[in-house]
């Protein structure tokens, strides 16, 4: 990334027709705008922000070229920071929807951010796409008719990799987790969950670093301590590539099953570099291994765009412009309780198949790949990775029924 | 437990804790001799690990030598040096005649720039560094495998310490930073050449920064947010070491590092408030930091940095006050929505700003954890109606009162103190604060705090709650500009002017600011409950440290020596981000360029040179 | 009646004793000053008196009244006013404002939230300010005033807590010889009028020999002589150790000059 990208520029502003003429036979959009408010932690988490919004600026042109939505309107997105605390992401997200005249808003990336927004839209009876928190609140104890969730949450991550463990011998198991909402509730879940899956799971160590801030050592001490078969690694970013080096040359990972979430994304395997683990079952995108044709087609289109390989976050982006076009297309208005209707048990076909947003807890059904890491040259990557959909690892509709606040 | 895990976990905390100590060390210098709060330490610290993941892997393309990485590591941190000299000359320099919390504010202006311009050259990904050759390895110690390189790390902290000793007592220029740190005017009347000696001690800092940031690339990726994470640390070991000394810093960074190592084995969710809970028990046993000096009373007689004069309104004051009045009050007549949100927040932010300004700017009590009780009284607020079924109204009577409670408890232990000392007690308190909210999941929601706190049925319109709070805010700042005419309001001042004569003529100085803190914390609370109702919501975000640094940019960009100063410089602090947030990605650039130029053609403020306007006219 | 009387006082500060069984007595209306070399122990005892050191061990007694180690605040409440080496004045505020905020400690307003400072006491801080001369600059900022001039405040300042002692650490220090004499003169005027007795410390022997009714001399930490001034410039260890053969030319001749 270089030089200062004004965000206010907006998709279609940017859109240059790289595709144009891809698909003859309809006429590019025309009229005014449906404007979408997409407010990011752009600033703060631009590693994963970025080619999040490279993707949708991607998707909107296609979309454009293609037609438009609502039977021939461009569709544009309003990117915005949000300052990355709910406060800021509140005033911003006003600000989106009153002076910008948006339609409804989308984005978010930490979960605090989204759940103050989700707030705010159910207060301010507007429609929000949160598209990258997590936490699993915002679909379940927390969620409200106006909210809806694009990405696999924690739970379904969590219960992704715990699924692929199934089988396994590891009875003892430790957990490190960065102390916050994500990893706290991954831990819980993942402590849920593994029963099921090993028998006789036990927990025999819990670390809990601060944010951004892993005493690597004394935490890889703590942990082999405990003599675990098993570890659940829910830590990312540069506390992930601090504890793997930390850990491989403490030996911490020899001999030993881990479970981690995100790892496989190439977000965070990129930095890890050499030294990324071998055999970790992780979730992830390993984009170079897609066979399926439109996603393939996407790929080349981001990378002779943006000069880069996709993130995980760009496959994000790009379904993300998907649904919200099919989504405008079945409402075929933008007035809010006809989008929200629209989105109910919505299927959209998408880059990684079939996407349907639940009715019954305003969940997508996008999955992630699950696999395990392995180093090829100097980066890692996944193998025997597999899609896996998010339709299989919902939670169970009882346990919806139970925490959703009736309305 | 067996013996050889804990020397090897020892090892770790000891490793941890050299690191810390050169980071530290170099702050602590800076301190002593520029009483500069240097809040870009943390940035110098990143620079030397961008630096070194830049250099290092180049020059070990030639050859992979431990000699090339410990050249490329020097050589990082001679640059961050240098990049030190630079602000010191560009910025620094001049502000030295300007209150002390003006260049804390311009070194904060700096942090922000230095975010953005490093996302501008480096890119938003974490960059991993290379290992150091030769130190690859683990080591076989007592049946644990412990890593080569961080032996080595144990090793640099003690030889900088020596390193460091023999600077100060061997070098004309170390005996003339001892004196410095121990009486700055005495070198001043020594005919030293000052401007020298403090742009030495700037590369000297900055580089002991680097050194530290080049240090830590086998072990930790470059990232951009790891400024803010090293300096709230490194200001920890600084105070509890005692400011100013470099002995300190290492006696603190090795009980912080071996606190960390055990502390995550009985408490694997402590690394939140560790450090703070130290610092605060440090701090109230002995208020100097362990091996500190109490600050040498001042010899001369200077003014001090705050109200100075407590003017009526004028025509033009009275004119401007109708002026904003009045706009304050037409704002949801014309203006649209979004700017009837921004005119409700930049109220609640002037109460806030004044009330610190009460502290700071009346008392003389420099608070770096003022969000503390912005937050509580918002937690206050938005647990009683989310939680316990209440309506906004008895809600927003209950901010105020728990900011007032959690003042009154923090203050008594804060009011004890004088400061820069005082000054990091409160933010130890309020990091206290901001941990438990984080941690307390099953009352404050934890990290994702609460949502649905909205007002009340009648005032749930933009427009109504403006109203509410224009209210409330005009009335809190009212009084508490009645208290600063009044008896007591003067009381603060005279002890803020001197201590000791306020002491002999009677007033019970700590008692007196015991009673301010909690007003200030009333006033703080009640914005931070009208807050939560603006936003819907509370999370620990409202009173985190940014917020704390945000309430003293507004405070300073208006001007403490005013009265009024605070509210001005809550409207233009908002309204700078405000612009720029929406127009780029890098808003945090231009809101740091915004505050080093508002600090530099405005040094006492926008309401300062609104009163120099006044004289001249 | 005795005003003041110092017990026994002693002072160490780890193996240094700083003060060794110091003992005096001070009557209303009287001055005594505390001379004795640098390091001699008087601004130690001076402290303990003030509040602003408790003793190792002694008792000070204010009218009868046992206020050994209490703080200054308390100290001032009982009746004691107190001017210092380097004065200390509310740089902020007006001549009058550092005197009315002295007279607000003195009535217990300190903590009135409701009436306004600036007017509150306004004439008696100016009657104050007469008292010592300095009523016509009653609204300039303290800061611009000649150093002489801080001081005549000072001394208003302690006399607005209409006290029964006044305790005045080299009250002439950094003064031109001419302001010193006047106000030395004023202290003593006002103290004999009013009934106030004065514990002073002084380096300047003009002054001291001119005002004081007594003098207590110090040498490392112990009283070595006590007196009227003419006892103790006749007291030959007095002349040894301190005053010196010049030192006791001056007393004379400052003598002369207050009563010539």
């Amino acid at each position: 990334m270089a030089g200062f990208t004004f965000s206010r520029r907006s998709a279609l502003a940017a859109g240059t027709g790289i595709l144009a003429g891809l698909r003859p036979g309809h006429a590019p959009a025309q009229g005014a705008p449906i404007k979408v408010g997409e407010l990011n932690s752009y600033a703060r988490m631009a590693a994963f922000a970025m080619p999040y919004r490279n993707a949708i600026q991607l998707a909107v042109d296609q979309i454009n070229q293609a037609g438009g939505v609502m039977g021939g309107r461009p569709l544009e997105f309003v990117f915005r920071d949000d300052g990355s605390t709910p406060g800021d992401a509140v005033r911003v997200a006003e600000d989106l929807l009153t002076r910008e005249g948006c339609a409804f808003l989308a984005g978010t990336f930490l979960s605090n951010v989204g759940l103050a927004v989700s707030d705010l839209a159910n207060q301010r009876k507007k429609l929000f796409l949160a598209t990258e928190p997590l936490t699993d609140a915002l679909t379940m104890a927390q969620g409200n008719r106006y909210t809806w969730r694009l990405r696999p949450g924690t739970y379904m991550q969590t219960r992704m990799v715990v699924e692929a463990a199934r089988g396994k011998t590891a009875k003892r198991w430790a957990i490190v987790a960065p102390n916050y909402e994500y990893g706290q509730s991954a831990a819980a879940n993942f402590k849920k969950l593994i029963g099921s899956a090993i028998p006789g799971a036990e927990i025999v160590a819990e670390q809990y670093p601060a944010l951004g801030r892993v005493d690597a050592g004394a935490t890889v001490g703590a942990l082999a301590q405990a003599r675990p078969d098993g570890i659940f690694n829910v830590l990312f970013g540069p506390d992930l590539t601090a504890f793997v080096r930390e850990g491989n040359t403490r030996g911490l990972f020899e001999r030993r099953l881990v479970l981690s979430l995100l790892t496989g994304e190439p977000e965070y395997m990129l930095p890890l570099g050499d030294e990324c683990p071998d055999g970790w079952i992780v979730t992830g995108y390993p984009w170079e291994q897609v066979q399926d044709a439109p996603h393939k087609a996407f790929i080349e289109a981001y990378r002779a765009r943006f000069n880069d390989t996709p993130r995980k976050g760009s496959v994000l982006g790009y379904v993300t412009a998907q649904v919200v076009a099919s989504m405008l297309n079945k409402a075929n208005s933008t007035e809010t309780e006809a989008m929200v209707d629209a989105l109910a048990d919505l299927p959209t076909q998408t880059i990684v198949g079939n996407v349907t947003m639940r009715a019954l807890d305003h969940q997508g059904t996008m999955g992630t790949w699950v696999g395990e890491t392995v180093l090829r040259g100097r980066t890692g990557t996944m193998r025997n990775a597999r899609y896996a959909d998010g339709a299989n690892y919902l939670f169970p509709e009882d346990e919806v029924r139970a925490a959703r606040p009736r309305s | 437990m067996d013996f050889g895990f804990l020397v090897v976990q020892s090892l770790s905390g000891l490793a941890s804790a050299s690191s810390l100590f050169v980071i530290a060390s170099g702050l602590t210098l800076v301190f002593g001799v520029t009483r500069i709060v240097n809040f870009a330490h943390g940035s110098f610290y990143m620079l030397g690990a961008y630096m070194a993941v830049t250099v290092v892997p180049w020059l070990l393309d030639f050859d992979r030598s431990p000699l090339l990485f410990f050249t490329g590591v020097l050589v990082s941190a001679a640059v961050v040096g240098v990049l030190g000299v630079v602000m010191e000359v560009l910025l620094l320099r001049r502000l030295y005649k300007v209150p002390e919390l003006f260049q804390l504010l311009a070194t904060f202006g700096v942090v922000l720039m230095v975010q953005d311009a490093v996302l501008w050259i480096w890119g938003p990904v974490e960059i991993p560094g290379p290992r150091a050759p030769g130190l690859r390895h683990g080591v076989e110690i007592l049946g644990q495998r412990f890593p080569a390189y961080e032996l080595f790390l144990i090793c640099v902290g003690p030889a900088v310490l020596g390193l460091l000793w023999l600077l100060m007592h061997r070098t004309r220029f170390g005996i003339l930073i001892r004196a410095a740190t121990r009486d700055r005017e005495m070198v001043g009347a020594l005919g030293v050449n000052q401007a020298l000696l403090f742009t030495g001690t700037l590369f000297l800092g900055a580089f002991l920064a680097g050194l530290g940031g080049a240090l830590q690339i086998p072990r930790v990726s470059a990232n951009s947010q790891m400024d803010l994470s090293i300096i709230t640390e490194a200001f920890v070991v600084t105070v509890i070491g005692g400011m100013g000394s470099v002995p300190g810093a290492f006696l603190a960074a090795v009980i912080i590092g071996q606190l960390n190592s055990f502390g995550v084995l009985i408490f694997p969710k402590i690394t939140l408030v560790l450090v703070f809970l130290l610092m605060a028990v440090v701090l109230v046993v002995k208020p100097w930091g362990l091996l500190g000096r109490p600050e040498p009373a001042a010899g001369r007689a200077a003014l001090p940095e705050g109200i100075l004069a407590t003017p009526r309104f004028g025509l033009w004051e009275k004119v401007i006050l109708a002026v904003v009045l009045a706009a304050t009050l037409a704002v949801p007549v014309f203006g649209d929505a979004y700017t009837v949100k921004v005119a409700t927040e930049v109220l609640i932010f002037a109460l806030a700003a004044f009330s610190l300004n009460f502290l700071v700017g009346n008392g003389g009590i420099v608070s770096f954890g003022h969000a503390a009780y912005f937050g509580l009284g918002a937690y206050a607020a938005g647990l009683l109606v989310t939680k316990g079924g209440f309506a906004m109204e008895p809600a927003l009577i209950a901010a105020p009162l728990a900011g007032a409670a959690f003042a009154a408890l923090f203050g008594f232990f804060v009011v004890r103190l004088t400061g820069i000392y005082l000054a990091m007690l409160t933010l130890a308190f309020a990091q206290i604060a901001y941990a438990v909210c984080f941690q307390w999941v099953e009352v404050t929601g934890g990290d994702n705090g609460v949502v649905g706190v909205w007002p009340s049925a009648w005032a749930r319109s933009r427009e109504v709650f403006h109203y509410l709070v224009a209210g409330c805010c005009i009335l809190g700042i009212a009084a508490l500009r009645h208290v600063i005419y009044a008896p007591f309001g003067a009381t603060l001042r005279a002890a803020r002017d001197s201590e000791q004569r306020a002491d002999a003529i009677g007033i019970d100085v700590r008692m007196h600011r015991w009673l301010a803190f909690t007003l200030a914390g009333a006033a703080a609370g009640l914005a931070g409950g009208l807050y939560a109702f603006s936003k819907g919501s509370i999370d620990p975000t409202l009173l985190a440290i940014p917020m704390s640094i945000d309430f003293l940019a507004m405070l300073l960009l208006g001007g403490m020596q005013t009265v009024m100063g605070a509210v001005a410089g809550a409207a233009a602090f908002h309204t700078i981000k405000d612009f720029f947030m929406p127009l780029t990605d890098h808003w945090r650039f231009f809101l740091g360029a915004s505050i080093i130029a508002l600090v530099l053609i405005f040094p006492r403020g926008l309401s300062g040179a609104y009163g120099a306007l006044r004289r001249r006219a | 009646m005795t005003l003041l009387a110092a017990e026994g006082l002693n002072k160490r500060f780890g193996g240094v004793v700083a003060a060794k069984d110091v003992s005096f007595a001070l009557a209303a209306g009287e001055m005594l000053a505390i001379i004795g070399p640098n390091g001699a122990g008087k601004s130690t005892t001076f402290n303990m008196v003030g509040g602003q050191l408790a003793p190792s061990s002694g008792r000070v007694l204010l009218a009868g009244r046992d206020i050994t180690g209490l703080p200054p605040r308390e100290v001032c409440r009982l009746g004691v006013g107190r001017t210092f080496q380097v004065a200390q004045t509310f740089l902020s505020m007006s001549v009058a404002g550092n005197v009315q905020m002295a007279l607000i400690a003195h009535h217990g307003r300190t903590r009135d939230v409701v009436a306004d400072a600036a007017s509150l006491y306004r004439a008696e801080a100016l009657a104050l300010l007469a008292q010592v001369g300095m009523a016509e600059a009653a609204d300039r900022p303290i800061g611009e005033l000649a150093y002489g001039d801080v001081k005549r405040v000072e001394l208003a300042i302690a006399l607005a807590a209409a006290p029964k002692l006044l305790l005045m650490d080299e009250p002439t220090a950094g003064m031109a010889p001419r302001e010193r004499a006047a106000l030395m003169q004023l202290t003593a005027g006002i103290a004999r009028g009013k009934g106030i007795g004065v514990l002073f410390t002084e380096h300047d022997m003009d002054a001291v020999f001119a005002h004081a009714d007594r003098i207590l001399v110090l040498v490392r930490g112990e009283v070595i002589a006590e007196g009227s001034p003419e006892s103790v410039r006749a007291n030959p260890e007095v002349q040894r150790v301190y005053l010196g053969q010049s030192g006791h030319k001056a007393a004379l001749r400052a003598r002369r000059g207050a009563h010539g």
